[in-house]
C-alpha cells in the first residue's frame, strides 16, 4: 500500500487514537499510552509503505510487520482495522473471550499479524529470521520491526542487534518508539539507556533519530529505510507516551490502565469526536 | 560404537537436498556436528554467535516464512532460552527443530555446568513440542530425517560420547512417538531412553540368568508418549522399572508415571539422576555414582517385582 498524503495519513493516526481510547475503554484494561505513541509511525508504515494485502493477508511474499511491543496492540488493531485486514467490529473483540483482537497480538488469531508478541525482546530476533528466509528466496520483501525504549533493556535484543549486523541484513528495519515511559516508571528512573543511538551505532546500523509524531518526518525516514541496503536500519523516533488525550501524555499511569467513562469522554472531545 | 550426535550431523547433511532445510548454530557447531551441513551449504547455514536467544527466534522468523530450521547447541545452552522456546516457537507452533547435545551427566568430565539433567522434563511441559532422546547414532539418524514431516517443533537430546550402535539396517523400526521393543519378557518391563538403553539391555541378561524375564523398550520419544505400548505392559508385566541419564523429576519416569496412574497402575521404579547435580568425572563413572548402571537397573527390578501383589 502507497500514497496516501500527508494529511490522510494524520486523519487515519486520529481514527487509530479514537479506537485505541474506545478499545481500552470497553475492556477496562490493556495499553493504551504505548498505543497512542507508536499510532503515527504505524500508520505511516502502513499507509506509505508496508507492501501487504489485506485481501491476502497470508501473501508469501508480503512485507513482515513485527510489533514486538506486543502489549501495545490496541493501536496494531486500530491499524489493520484501517487497512482492511480486520473490520471495526472486531475491535470489539479485543481482550474478549473468542475474539481476534486478543490481549497481546497473536499471529495465530489475528489476520495481518506477523508474529506473537507479548513477550519484550522477542521481535527483533523473528524479523531477523523474516529478513534471511527473503534473501535465502531471492526476494526485495523487508522485515519491519517496532520495539519499545524499555524493551531494549532485554539482553536478547542485543544479541539479534550484533547478528543483525554481522550479516549485513539490509532488508531489515528497525523502528523504537522512545516514549521514554516503561511499567513501573520513566526509563530515565528505572534504567537508563543514556545515549541510544549511539548505541545503535556502535552496533553497525544505520541511524536516523526523528520525531516519531510528525508525519512529513516519518514518511521522509521510511523512504531512507529504503536506501540502507547493506545494513539494518534504526529509525528512533522521539515520541510521547499516550500521545494525544491531555491527561494520558507523559503521564506512566497510563502504561498500563484503561479510562473510565468520564475520562474517555474527554480524551474522544481532545481527539475531535462530537458528542 | 558412535556418538549420536554424529548421526544428528549426518541426518542434517542428507536433508540438504531438501532446500527449505536451513541450519543454525551458537558456535558450537563442531560439538553438535552441524559443521558437516555448513561446510557443504554455508548459504544456508546462519552463524548466530555465541547467542542462544536469538539463535531460537531467528529459526522462528525462518519458519514463518516456510523454512525448516535445524538449531543445535549444548542441551543445557538451550535451556537458557527456554522462554523463547515457548513464546516464540511452541505458542505459535512454528516448526522449529531444536538439538541439545552433551545432554546427561555421562557427558563427564566438564563437570555438572554442562550436564543437562532437566532438559528433557522442561520441553515435556511445552504444548506442541514433540521431545526425544534417542540410544544410537542410526535411530538418531532416522528420527531427524523424520523431523522435516513433523510440521510442528521438537526437541531431541543428543549424547557427547559414543554408545553401541542397535539399529545398523533396521531403521524402518524407528518411527517418531512409537516405543521399540527391543528384548520381550514378562516379569517387569524396563523402559528406557538415551544411553540407558544399553544399561537396560545388559541388566535384562543379567536378570535372565537368575530367571527373571525382562522386557527391554527405547522410548526415544518422551513426548508425545507411546502410551499404548505402556498399557499392554503395564498390563503384560505387572511392573514397570524407568531408567534415564535425567532427574527422576519429570522425564521419562514422570512422564511414564504420569500415564500409568491413570489408566493400569502397577508398581514402579524409576532409575534417574536423584535430584542432585553432577560433578567432572568420566562417563562410566558418573553413571555408576548416579546409580544408573546396569546392577542398578537390575536391583530396582527385583525391588519392583517384591512389590508385586
Amino acid at each position: 500500500m502507497t500514497g496516501m498524503s500527508i494529511s490522510e495519513l494524520e486523519e487515519m493516526a486520529r481514527k487509530c487514537r479514537i479506537e485505541i481510547c474506545k478499545m481500552t475503554h470497553r475492556a477496562q484494561a490493556g495499553h493504551p499510552g504505548g498505543s497512542l505513541s507508536e499510532i503515527d509511525i504505524l500508520c505511516a508504515l502502513y499507509g506509505h509503505r508496508l507492501r501487504a494485502r489485506s485481501d491476502d493477508p497470508d501473501w508469501d511474499d508480503r512485507d513482515r510487520f513485527i510489533l514486538s511491543k506486543g502489549h501495545a496492540s490496541p493501536g496494531m488493531y486500530a491499524v489493520l482495522a484501517e487497512m482492511g485486514f480486520i473490520s471495526h467490529a472486531d475491535l470489539e473483540s479485543y481482550r474478549v473471550k473468542g475474539g481476534v483482537c486478543q490481549g497481546h497480538v497473536d499471529m495465530k488469531w489475528c489476520p495481518g499479524v506477523d508474529f506473537s508478541a507479548g513477550s519484550l525482546g522477542m521481535g527483533l530476533s523473528y524479523g531477523m529470521g523474516c529478513s534471511i528466509a527473503a534473501n535465502i528466496d531471492g526476494s526485495k520483501r523487508n522485515a519491519y520491526v517496532m520495539v519499545g525504549d524499555g524493551e531494549i533493556q532485554e539482553g536478547s535484543i542485543w544479541e539479534a542487534a550484533m547478528a543483525a549486523a554481522h550479516h549485513e541484513l539490509g532488508n531489515l528495519k528497525l523502528f523504537i518508539d522512545c516514549n521514554g515511559i516503561q511499567n513501573d516508571d520513566f526509563c530515565e528512573a528505572q534504567m537508563r539507556m543514556f545515549d541510544i543511538p549511539a548505541k545503535w551505532n556502535a552496533f553497525g546500523w544505520a541511524v536516523k533519530v526523528i520525531d516519531g509524531h510528525n508525519m512529513s518526518e516519518i514518511v521522509s525516514a521510511i523512504d531512507w529505510m529504503d536506501t540502507v541496503t547493506d545494513k539494518p536500519a534504526v529509525v528512533i523516533g522521539m515520541t510521547v507516551k499516550g500521545k494525544g488525550v491531555s491527561f494520558m501524555e507523559n503521564n506512566p499511569a497510563f502504561h498500563g490502565a484503561a479510562p473510565s467513562d468520564e475520562q474517555l469522554a474527554i480524551a474522544l472531545s481532545e481527539l475531535g469526536v462530537n458528542a | 560404537m558412535a556418538a549420536t550426535r554424529d548421526g544428528y550431523g549426518e541426518a542434517l547433511l542428507a536433508l540438504a537436498d531438501n532446500p527449505k532445510v536451513v541450519v543454525l548454530e551458537a558456535d558450537l557447531g563442531k560439538s553438535t556436528k552441524s559443521l558437516h551441513f555448513r561446510k557443504a551449504h554455508p548459504e544456508r547455514t546462519v552463524s548466530c554467535g555465541i547467542g542462544e536467544q536469538n539463535m531460537l527466534l531467528v529459526g522462528a522468523g525462518l519458519a514463518s516464512s516456510g523454512y525448516i530450521p535445524f538449531a543445535s547447541t549444548f542441551a543445557i545452552f538451550t535451556e537458557r532460552a527456554f522462554e523463547q522456546m515457548r513464546n516464540g516457537i511452541a505458542r505459535p507452533n512454528l516448526p522449529v527443530h531444536l538439538c541439545g547435545s552433551h545432554g546427561g551427566t555421562h557427558t563427564g568430565t566438564d563437570g555438572s555446568s554442562a550436564q543437562s539433567i532437566e532438559d528433557l522434563a522442561i520441553y515435556r511441559t511445552l504444548p506442541n513440542v514433540v521431545v526425544m532422546h534417542p540410544c544410537d547414532d542410526v535411530s538418531t539418524k532416522e528420527l531427524t530425517m523424520q523431523l522435516p514431516g513433523l510440521g510442528k517443533p521438537s526437541y531431541m537430546r543428543t549424547a557427547r560420547n559414543k554408545t553401541p550402535v542397535l539399529y545398523e539396517g533396521k531403521e524402518s523400526q524407528i518411527k517418531i512417538g512409537k516405543g521399540i521393543t527391543l528384548i520381550e519378557g514378562n516379569d517387569v518391563a524396563i523402559i528406557a531412553c538415551g544411553v540407558l538403553v544399553h544399561e537396560a539391555m545388559e541388566a535384562a541378561k543379567a536378570l535372565q540368568s537368575e530367571g527373571i524375564s525382562a522386557t527391554v523398550v527405547d522410548m526415544h520419544t518422551i513426548k508425545p508418549l507411546d502410551t499404548e505400548l505402556l498399557d499392554s505392559l503395564s498390563q503384560k508385566c505387572g511392573a514397570i522399572v524407568t531408567a534415564e541419564d535425567h532427574s527422576i523429576i519429570g522425564g521419562l519416569g514422570g512422564a511414564v508415571a504420569e500415564h500409568i496412574v491413570t489408566k493400569h497402575p502397577v508398581p514402579m521404579e524409576k532409575i534417574g539422576v536423584h535430584d542432585r547435580f553432577g560433578e567432572s568425572a568420566g562417563s562410566e563413572e558418573m553413571l555408576e555414582m548416579m546409580g544408573l548402571k546396569s546392577h542398578h537397573i537390575s536391583d530396582a527390578v527385583k525391588k519392583v517385582i517384591a512389590r508385586k501383589a
